[in-house]
This record gives C-alpha cells, structure tokens and sequence, in this order.
C-alpha cells in the first residue's frame, strides 16, 4: 500500500485543458474521493493515475516511485470500472485469476487467493457461473474481487456504483466502506454523487473545469467550503445565495437585504468588488410571522424527519429545511429569517470565500 | 377485430405469405444445385438424354471417372486381365476400359483448401489487427485511409488482372500457393478490415484497458480479451472470405495452371470419351460445395447474429 501524489499534473485533449496544473496528495491508507460534476477532469485524473491517460506534464508518484510515463501494466494498480469490465467470456473464477495469471503464481496460489477474495466478498458460491448471469450487486462484487485478488498498491474506482439501483447502491457503499477498513488499502474514488462521497470518504477533491477545488475531510467540505462552487456543489438540497450589491469590509458583522438584517461570521477578507454574494444552507434558516424576508409558500416536500419548504421571494426561491411540526399551505404568506450567524459570504469576481478561517 | 394479439406481432395471413414466398425463393434456387447433384449420380447417357430423366437408376460412375484416369481396351485384352480387385474397377472394366491411375482433382482440391483456408485466415488475422487500430487508435488520415482501403473494391478485381499477371511472373509468384493466398487476401482485406472495425467499434475500450490494469500488454489483452469478445464478426468476415477465395475462377484460370491450380478452373476441363463428362463434373462440383457449406453451417449461429450485430445494443 502506498502513498499517491501528483504534481503540477496536466492533460490536454488538443485545445481543451481536461486537467489543469493539479496537486495532490492521497495519504497510505485513504479512501480519497475525487468528486465533480461530469467534464470536470476527476475521471481523466484517475485514468492518468492509473496510465490509461498519459499526462500532458507533471508528476505522479505512487509511493516514492515517479510513475508518470510507466504502462498501466508496470504500475501494480487496480482499477473497477464503472462498467465493471468484467471479461465475458470467462467464468466469475478464471475473471479473478486472470491478473494473478500474468504474475506467474502457481496453479494452488492462485486458487486460494481467488478463493480468499471470494469468501471476503461472499462471492465464493457463484465461482464458477458466468459473467451474463450475474445481477448486478455480484458484478460488483467480481469486478472489486478481481481488483483485490493482486493486493496492488493502490486501488482506484471509476463511479463503480453508478450503475447499481438506488437500494443496492447503499448496500454496496456500506460493504465499500467495510471492506476498505479491512483490508486497509489507499483508494482514489470518482463519483459524481456528493452522498456517496459524504458516507465513504476520508477526504474529499472537489474539482470543477479541469481544477481541483478543496480537498478536504467530508465535515471540512461542507461547513467550510473554500469557493461558491464547493458550497454549491455539496448538500442537498443546495445552499441557497443571495446577491448583495455592496462591497464587504473586513470587520463587517451584518449585511441587510431587503430590509432583513443577516449576521455574519467576523474575521472577513476584503472583499474585491461591489456585488458578492453570501450562502445560507436549508438547515439555517426557518419560518416567521413578523420577520425575515416576505415570500409565498411555492411547494412544500415532505421528507420524512424534515420538511423543505420552497419560497418564492422577491430574490428568487429560497430552500427552508424545517421540523415536521411546521404546517404552510401552498400560496401562504410566510417570512423567512436566518437561525445563526452560519452564514458564508463569497467574493463576487472570484467566487472565493470571504472567511479568513476557511480558505487558509 | 382481433385484439388478442400484439401489434408487433405479424399477423398469421403475413407469415403464411412470408413463408410461402420463402418456400418459392428456396425451391427455386436449389433446383440448379439438386439438378447438380442428380448429375453426378446418373450414368454418361442419361446426363445428356432428352428430355432430361428426373428418375434414374443411380450410379457412381461420375465419381469414379472424377477420380480415376482410364484407357479404353479391346475385349481380348480385357478377358486377359485377372478379375477385377474392387466394385470401381468392375464398373470402369464394364466400360471397355481399364483405370491407369488417378487424376489430377485430389491435388486440385487441396490447392483449393490451402489458399482458400489460407487467405481466409490471413484476411481476418490481418484485418483484425488493422481494424483493431482503425478503431482505438488516433491514426493519422484515418478516414482517407479507410476509404482509400474500400476503393480497392470499387472496380472489378480483374480488371487489374493485366497488370498483377505480369507482376507475379516477375515475383516468381505465378502459378504458386503463396501467390494465391496473397492475391486472395489482398482482394479480401479490404472487406474485411470495414466488418471488423464495425465488430471492434462496438466493444467497449474498458475491456482491454481492464486487462492492460491486470498486467497484461496491449497486444496481450488483443489476443486474450478483444478477439475472444470479436468472435460474431470474425465468423461472419471468415465466411465472407472463404466464400469469394474459394469460387474465385478468374484469376484462378489466368495464374495457375499446374502447382497452385484450384478446382474452379479445373472442374469443367473433365474431358470424357465425346465431349465433356458431366457426371463427373457434376461430381466435382458437388464435392466443391461441400467445404464451403460445412464451413457455413458451423458458423451459421454466429453469421446470423454477426450480420444483424449493432442494430440493437446488446
């Protein structure tokens, strides 16, 4: 197992820049989680990990080793496709011995490592089947077992869940999870869903435009997001913004909009221009008779142990996640006023955050 | 009005129709081949008889003459022979005539075996390879070149006949095995690089990049996982190919004459007592068709998905 740095790493299709001068380090033993929407270089990121793709320059190093132009067959990497890759004309144990086949092992070693990896997998009843008559959920599990079986020195997962029914995914993520705290290997997981990323991550890369973001623990991501895209990006529902057409001074505590006064969080950078804008999640805000910001109720989804409540207001509709307690009918006049100060603010050019604290 | 059935599904005056339409195209393109076959089972007389006898006593005759080369004897000498050793010489001594050894079809035969399964092979193995980079790699004037490959076949092959004669008495190729099977594979590669790149489009790149991950090279992974997963089009292209190298007449007739000749030319040369021996070429004929329906038929499974491949995603 090993650590995974890149360098000032770049990819260039032609004129498009897939990947731009990006750095990062995956610590031994991580389960790191390239997270993006898609077109945003984190699969591009991970094939040049691997040596699908071959940089346009910068350097990758697995463990201490620069690995940059190696083959993908000289890298001692794994990697579960999103397909899954499975080789169809293969039963499920000649797909798993097929890696150890190319490193020579003998006939027995390599029966007992499939064998080990089935039974880790619970895949062990289903050896000798084929690929055509699997669901899914055991594809899954092959294709993780035929990464698994080589014990590489990093393991690297292309969506492998993205093809899986909502059920079975969560099923899936919970035994990811598992496995990896078993058998402890550094993982590099791409996925375009921020619930995925959430529950299996030791940390997060958000990347955007071929850039990495923030590459934080997951509670890091979401409380203290570096850019407006990163609170954007992760949440659900998404964090509401609000335009606010003045400059925000360094020692600022509140900003008023519309006649409602927001607190905001001191130690503020200044900001460069006069239009910013600052970022409310659902959670922080909630319903009022007397204050807040005039709206009328435009839908109301019932989540189970939450309520989002849609309001339509004169800056656009505004997100409320309330307790189940609060009852609003469509078309009602409500008010909606801030619960804290969690307010994040953002500068209107660059769309970095304006908290000293966050972008250190 | 019916509604018990699907919309999808043809109704039964429709498939009475397709079948019986099916029925009359069957019949009527195996009544050349049945009258063939019929052929080569009736005796020299009743081959040329008018009208044309549809029931006759069979007889092996055509094939024994396919087979044998045979003088004729006067009586006295036959009488001097010792008893016939077998049924064929019984039938040829019947004759007036002796057998004085064996013809030429079974070389003519295996030449035709060895350059048509030999081009066969080397056109898939070839197109195969070409294909497999015309569709992963970034091949610089990809689509010139693929064009250029398929206007090898916008005129008649002889139409270079001229030139590739000339050519190949240069090369020392004339009238060789190996001059053939180049021929033929030049003539099919083009057919077949275009089948196999289609074939090659419609597997997903994460297959070999899989097995690339798992330590295998490129052309490892070719081998190993591509044309495993290829196998529908490299039938359906083999029978294409087997089926043009193994009638080919033309060149055939221009280039060989001895070593290399195949059967096409040499079949209608059977010359019997008075003009040609139609059931022995009838024989022959139908000994020809016999390889290449095999051949058909062991890989008719995969020719029938092979040529509806693409239409519908797997």
């Amino acid at each position: 197992m090993s650590r995974i740095k890149i360098v000032n790493l770049q990819k260039s299709f032609g004129d498009f820049t897939a990947v731009k001068n990006s750095n990062l380090t995956i610590n031994d033993k991580e389960f790191f989680v390239l997270l993006g929407p898609s077109g945003c270089g984190k699969t591009t990121t991970l094939r040049m990990i691997a040596g699908l793709e071959l940089p346009t320059s910068g350097e990758i190093y697995l463990g201490d080793e620069e690995v940059g132009m190696l083959r993908a067959s000289e890298r001692d990497i794994a990697f579960v496709f999103q397909l899954f890759a499975l080789y169809p004309h293969m039963n499920v144990r000649n797909n798993l011995s097929f890696p150890l086949k190319m490193q020579g092992y003998k006939r027995s070693d390599i029966k007992s490592r499939v064998e080990e990896a089935a039974k880790l997998l619970r895949i062990d009843h289903i050896l000798n089947s084929n690929i055509s008559s699997l669901s899914g959920g055991d594809r899954q599990r092959v294709a993780l077992g035929r990464a698994l079986v080589r014990r590489p020195k990093a393991f690297l997962m292309d969506e492998p869940l993205g093809t899986l029914d909502a059920e079975f995914r969560e099923l899936m993520c919970l035994e990811l999870k598992k496995l990896h705290l078993d058998i402890g290997a550094t993982t590099v997981y791409v996925t375009h869903d921020q619930l995925e990323a959430m529950s299996l991550a030791d940390r997060i890369a958000v990347m955007d435009g071929g850039e990495i973001l923030q590459a934080d623990e997951p509670n890091i991501i979401y409380n203290k997001p570096k850019t407006k895209f990163v609170a954007s990006f992760i949440g659900s529902p998404g964090m509401n913004f609000f335009e606010v057409d003045e400059g925000i001074s360094k020692d600022q505590s509140f900003v008023n909009i519309e006649g409602t006064k927001f607190n905001i969080p001191k130690q503020l950078e200044e900001s460069k221009g006069s239009k910013n804008f600052f970022g409310i999640r659902p959670e922080n805000l909630t319903l009022s008779n007397n204050e807040g910001l005039k709206g009328s109720v435009f839908g109301v989804e019932y989540l189970g142990s939450r309520k989002i409540i849609t309001v339509k207001t004169s800056l656009g509709e505004i997100k409320v996640k309330t307790d189940i307690s609060i009852s609003v009918k469509l078309d009602e006049n409500v008010q909606v006023k801030p619960l804290n100060n969690n307010i994040i603010i953002f500068d209107g050019e660059t769309d970095k955050s304006l908290i000293s604290e966050f972008i250190q | 009005m019916d509604t018990s059935r699907s919309y999808l599904e043809p109704s039964s005056f429709s498939k009475k129709m397709a079948a019986a339409i099916i029925i009359v195209y069957a019949v009527i393109t195996l009544i050349p081949i049945s009258w063939m076959v019929m052929t080569s089972f009736k005796n020299v007389d009743s081959a040329i008889s008018y009208p044309p006898e549809v029931l006759f006593e069979p007889s092996l005759e055509g094939y024994v003459n396919l087979f044998t080369n045979r003088s004729r004897q006067s009586q006295e000498y036959l009488d001097s022979l010792p008893p016939p050793k077998n049924w064929y010489e019984e039938l040829v001594r019947s004759r007036e005539m002796v057998i004085t050894g064996p013809s030429k079809f079974l070389g003519r035969y295996s030449n035709s075996m060895i350059i048509g399964f030999g081009s066969t092979f080397a056109s898939v193995f070839l197109g195969a390879l070409a294909a497999y980079a015309f569709s992963r790699f970034r091949v610089p004037l990809k689509d010139d070149l693929l064009f250029f490959i398929l206007s090898t076949r916008m005129f008649p092959p002889i139409a270079v006949a001229v030139p590739i004669f000339i050519m190949y008495r240069k090369l020392g190729l004339g009238d060789t095995h190996l001059g053939m099977i180049i021929l033929y594979t030049v003539v099919n590669l083009s057919l077949a690089v275009w089948l196999l790149k289609g074939f090659m489009d419609e597997i997903p790149k994460e297959y070999e990049e899989a097995a690339m991950i798992d330590g295998y090279s490129r052309l490892q992974a070719f081998f190993k996982v591509v044309l495993p997963q290829a196998m529908t089009g490299i039938a359906a292209t083999a029978i294409f190919c087997m089926i043009f190298s193994w009638n080919e007449y033309a060149f055939a007739v221009l280039l060989t004459q001895f070593n290399a000749q195949t059967a096409p030319p040499f079949i209608p040369t059977i010359i019997g007592e008075g003009g040609l021996d139609w059931p022995a070429i009838g024989a022959g004929t139908t000994l020809f068709l016999l390889p290449v329906m095999i051949f058909t038929i062991i890989l008719r499974k995969h020719l029938l998905r092979g040529i509806t491949f693409g239409a519908v995603r797997k």
